[in-house]
């Protein structure tokens, strides 16, 4: 049976969708998912969805569902890399993804997770970030 | 009454009718030789007498929706298009065709002097004919116009959606004009395109320039607003004007979930804080430089 792989990043799980969901598919998702987070006590979850061109109001309500299921579990989600047309389809549907963060890339989802669960594992890349920009 | 014999009298006639009709158009106080030449006139005249000859030259003069008279009408509808496009007025296209009925009717004159009987039949028929050509020419005129209007309507919707990107990772989109279900499609399209193609993740609509909010127009932003934030981008509306704010409430629509401001400015220097940017004065007068 087809599954969608889930990977482990420190604290927190790692999904991408690069194939258009079914229903079936969608509900295996869920279901490992949050094995996996029950399993690992993973604090956060990203799922990029930018190889996704098709949605439906089914995969919208899992999106919810897991985001749901995983705050009860003290883990945040991020949906990463939604595409135009998607997010104006489940605007359309009525489905705003109430509870869920969004981010346009994994590199931003991933920097929100961490800002949202006050997890520091970039420090020193910050440090050397910071100010320092002088004007002219 | 034999209506072919009628019918081959004008194709005789057909040079002093074709003389007739140019002389009735051009004396027309309102002919327009400046989007027209004479020459032209001419040319489409006689194409058009052509045509209309032999459509009725086996004595059909009652109905204009058979096949010989798809060339004639073929060729009528062409030149009220045109005419429409030129800007030429509905009365100026429409007298085209009804100076013709002048100058055919003073052939038969001519012809029936001794026999008025006769005559006012024949006047009757060519009456009928040139009004439901006349009707068709109106009917084509208004369809070429119309095609002129849809097509300024796309054009301005085109022109009207830019999206501006008024810093790194910040997008301004000034509405103007009322938003309607389709502009909104195109305005939500273009933002969550630019916010794509930039990586920006914030976006500023601007609706300064919207004579008014109803419950519809609400309905439209918060849906932008929806949408921007599924993509992962925070969306702000600035430019809201006491009137709209009154509606707003008055009409009880929520808008509390959205960030709004009154002007693009202070949209802006929220949009500034959220990235962790400063605008502040240099020592030297004027000059504003930002810090990260």
């Amino acid at each position: 049976m087809d599954r969608i792989p889930i990977l482990k990043m420190g604290p927190f799980l790692l999904v991408t969708i690069q194939v258009d969901l079914y229903d079936r598919l969608a509900l295996n998702l869920e279901n490992d998912l949050i094995t996996m987070v029950s399993k690992t006590g993973a604090r956060g979850v990203l799922i990029d969805i930018s190889a996704v061109t098709i949605v439906d109001s089914f995969m919208g309500r899992i999106l919810g569902n897991i985001a749901s299921m995983s705050r009860i579990m003290d883990a945040e989600t991020v949906v990463v890399g939604m595409q135009p047309a998607v997010a104006i389809t489940l605007v359309e549907l009525g489905l705003t993804l109430q509870g869920v963060h969004t981010a346009l890339n994994v590199e931003r989802g991933m920097d929100l997770l961490y800002q949202k669960t006050d997890i520091l594992l970039h420090q020193d890349e910050e440090e050397e970030e910071a100010p320092e920009q002088d004007p002219e | 009454m034999d209506t072919n014999s009628t019918a081959r009298l004008l194709l005789k006639k057909k040079q002093d009718i074709l003389v007739n009709w140019m002389q009735n158009q051009l004396l027309d106080d309102t002919l327009r030789d400046d989007l027209l030449s004479n020459e032209e006139l001419n040319k489409q005249s006689e194409e058009f007498l052509d045509g209309l000859l032999k459509a009725t030259s086996d004595g059909n003069f009652e109905n204009i929706y058979t096949p010989e008279f798809e060339q004639t009408l073929d060729v009528l509808g062409d030149i009220s298009i045109t005419r429409a496009r030129q800007g030429f007025s509905p009365r100026e296209t429409n007298l085209y065709v009804l100076s013709l009925k002048q100058a055919l009717t003073d052939v038969l004159e001519q012809e029936h002097q001794n026999d008025p009987r006769l005559l006012y039949q024949e006047v009757v028929l060519i009456n009928k004919l040139l009004d439901s050509l006349s009707l068709a020419t109106f009917e084509t005129y208004l369809k070429g116009r119309e095609e002129v209007i849809l097509r300024q309507t796309d054009e301005i919707n085109e022109i009207s959606t830019p999206v501006i990107r008024v810093w790194d990772g910040i997008l301004a989109l000034p509405i103007i004009g009322t938003l309607d279900s389709s502009r909104t499609q195109i305005v939500m399209e273009n933002l969550l395109q630019e916010i794509v193609n930039t990586g920006s993740s914030i976006a500023i609509l601007d609706i300064s320039g919207v004579p008014a909010v109803d419950s519809l127009v609400a309905q439209h932003l918060i849906k932008t607003v929806s949408a921007t934030r599924l993509m992962g981008a925070e969306c702000i509306i600035s430019g809201i004007r006491a009137e709209i704010a009154q509606t707003i409430v008055h009409l009880g629509i929520d808008l509390s979930n959205i960030r709004t401001k009154a002007t693009l400015a202070s949209a802006l220097q929220i949009a500034f804080e959220m990235l962790n940017l400063q605008v502040r004065k240099t020592g030297q007068a004027g000059n504003t430089k930002l810090l990260r």
